[in-house]
């Protein structure tokens, strides 16, 4: 049999697994643009959770009550979590987790941009983990299906938590709606700034998606980015409703026919303009990993000298 | 109870509900900064245990006055001459070397005065030092890890680890101080004497700085008042940043 023939049945196998709806595991042959595909998904995905520990963390210090602080607290350790399973899932595809950082730092790799947008006030709390946790969910579930085994089983854990760090930002929201006008101000704020940049993190329209099509038809993505927002919009509409808050899209319409919310179109010139690195916050997120990681240079030297003397006294005992 | 053991008890739960405040404040200015990853999980979490700690000892302080005060008003609504948090916790976040030598010590003394506390015969506080007793040890094991690390790692991280002990080693000394409230306590089987505490502490700190390679500093130089609210200046700045949101908007609930 021929090279080529050899890789077309490989090929075809692989296609018939993705069929069947079987998962794609670690050690199975998979196309190399498949492999590509989900490296710089599954890492995109990490370092959203890695960077999107510094909003939040920029409030842990200054959380209006102790409860809050704790749950903050509880709260950004989980998404330091994730991002380790996630980088753990990348790493099953054959990089390192310093290829992996170096591409963020370097700007190869990216990260979602709504972190690129700056956490101003106690209410960007609620904001973010309502609407960008919860935009996240919806993309996240359907993830739970997604073809390459790792990936799948690393959402089905991190689904379990992002509903509760969703929960937690409404309820942040939910007290200042019910407080002081100032505070209900501060939220109607909120949602003014994250509602829009949540819709585009499901991404450009599904006819403006670069990698769109081939990541269905290899069942990475599940469903398309229209069809996650539309799910995003109907779900949100509600509970802006029962908050009592003004909706930020004035052009939202129930259609009966559709069964969906109508919306306003997204200003995709902004979308572009803040991926292109005019987000007031692009810099300094890249700035603050990058400094963290470069003053952190001399424990990790620490560590692996620590551990290689260690080691050498091991085996001059043995 | 008796109206004056009730009182040096609800400043008692205040102390130490100051002092986990303020670490707890100091750990997390870690998260997102640590040197990978884990490190952040790891100060996420050890900052969550304090404050959570920080909220039983406030919530049993606020019980015991009485007086419609809540866990907040202690946290949030007391000026740099009214905590009572030992100088150590509020030291700023310093190097990663520093940060884990001020652990080690503080560790050690909590793996101390908890064991003492269980014992107390008020049962708050023993319910909440049998809590935070496994946490502590959970904590010691890490501080304990880093600092042989550090000590005995590389060149740098043996000089950044014995500048940290150097520099911290004066603020050891008030952690085994007593005053009349807390004497008062120890006497009536409630508190935990410190006194006691310190050669025990010197024992186990010396026996691991001394596997790390590092020295125990000369005893000579001792910085007090952290207990009288004499503090130094960068609890006024922990505090500021701590407090701004709630008290800006008065009255509100979060």
């Amino acid at each position: 049999m021929s090279t080529e023939q050899q890789l077309s049945r490989q090929e075809q196998q692989f296609m018939d697994k993705i069929k069947a709806e079987e998962k794609i595991e670690p050690k199975d042959w998979m196309p190399e643009k498949y492999r590509k595909n989900l490296i710089r998904q599954i890492s995109q995905h990490a370092h959203s959770e890695v960077i999107g520990m510094q909003p939040e963390g920029n409030f842990l210090t200054r959380a209006p009550s102790l409860r809050r602080k704790a749950i903050l607290l509880s709260k950004i350790q989980d998404e330091a979590g994730h991002g380790l399973y996630l980088y753990s899932a990348a790493e099953t595809l054959g990089i390192t987790r310093e290829e992996l950082i170096e591409a963020l730092q370097s700007g190869q790799a990216k990260y979602a941009s709504i972190f690129n947008y700056p956490a101003l006030t106690w209410a960007d709390m609620g904001a973010i983990g309502w609407l960008v946790d919860g935009a996240a969910i919806v993309n996240q579930v359907s993830l739970q299906r997604t073809s390459y085994g790792p990936y799948s089983r690393g959402m089905i854990r991190i689904c379990k938590e992002e509903s509760f760090h969703q929960r937690q930002g409404y309820d942040i929201m939910l007290s200042l709606v019910n407080g002081s006008p100032e505070q209900k101000a501060m939220a109607q704020d909120a949602l003014n700034r994250f509602y829009w940049p949540a819709l585009m993190m499901f991404g450009p329209h599904d006819s403006e998606s670069a990698h769109s099509a081939k990541s269905m038809e290899w069942k990475i993505k599940r469903e398309t980015n229209d069809d996650l927002r539309q799910k995003f919009i109907d779900q949100t509409a509600s509970q802006i409703e029962f908050l009592g808050l003004e909706h930020p899209d004035k052009d939202l319409k129930w259609n009966e026919e559709r069964g969906h919310y109508d919306s306003g179109e997204i200003d995709w010139e902004e979308f572009q303009n803040v991926i292109n690195g005019n987000g007031h916050c692009n810099r300094q997120r890249l700035e603050h990993h990058i400094k963290a990681h470069e003053e952190g240079a001399w424990v990790r030297e620490a560590l692996a000298a620590y551990n290689a003397k260690k080691q050498a006294n091991k085996s001059e005992a043995a | 109870m008796s109206d004056n053991i009730k009182a040096a008890t609800q400043e008692y739960a205040t102390r130490l509900g100051d002092d986990a405040v303020v670490l707890g404040h100091r750990i997390s200015e870690w998260v997102s900064r640590g040197p990978f990853l884990e490190e952040d999980i790891a100060y996420a979490n050890v900052a969550l245990d304090y404050i959570g700690r920080a909220r039983m000892f406030y919530g049993y302080a606020a019980e015991l006055a009485n007086d419609g005060r809540t866990e907040d008003d202690f946290a949030y609504m007391r000026d740099d001459r009214q905590y009572q948090n030992l100088l150590l916790m509020e030291m700023p976040r310093g190097d990663f070397a520093y940060s884990q030598v001020r652990q080690l010590f503080i560790d050690i003394y909590y793996n101390l005065l908890l064991p003492e506390l269980v014992n107390s015969k008020d049962d708050t506080l023993a319910a909440i030092a049998a809590k935070a007793i496994k946490e502590t040890r959970y904590h010691l094991r890490r501080s304990r890890d880093w600092v042989l690390r550090l000590g005995d790692g590389t060149e740098e991280s043996h000089h950044r680890a014995q500048a940290a002990v150097d520099s911290l080693w004066g603020y050891t000394h008030e952690l085994f101080d007593m005053d009349e409230t807390e004497k008062l306590l120890a006497d009536n089987g409630i508190g935990v004497d410190t006194t006691q505490l310190r050669e025990a502490w010197l024992k186990h700190v010396s026996a691991i700085l001394s596997e790390a390679t590092l020295s125990v500093p000369e005893d000579g130089w001792a910085v007090r008042g952290g207990r009288i609210g004499y503090h130094t200046e960068n609890l006024g700045h922990v505090l500021t940043e701590m407090q701004f949101v709630h008290r800006s908007y008065p009255g509100c609930q979060w």
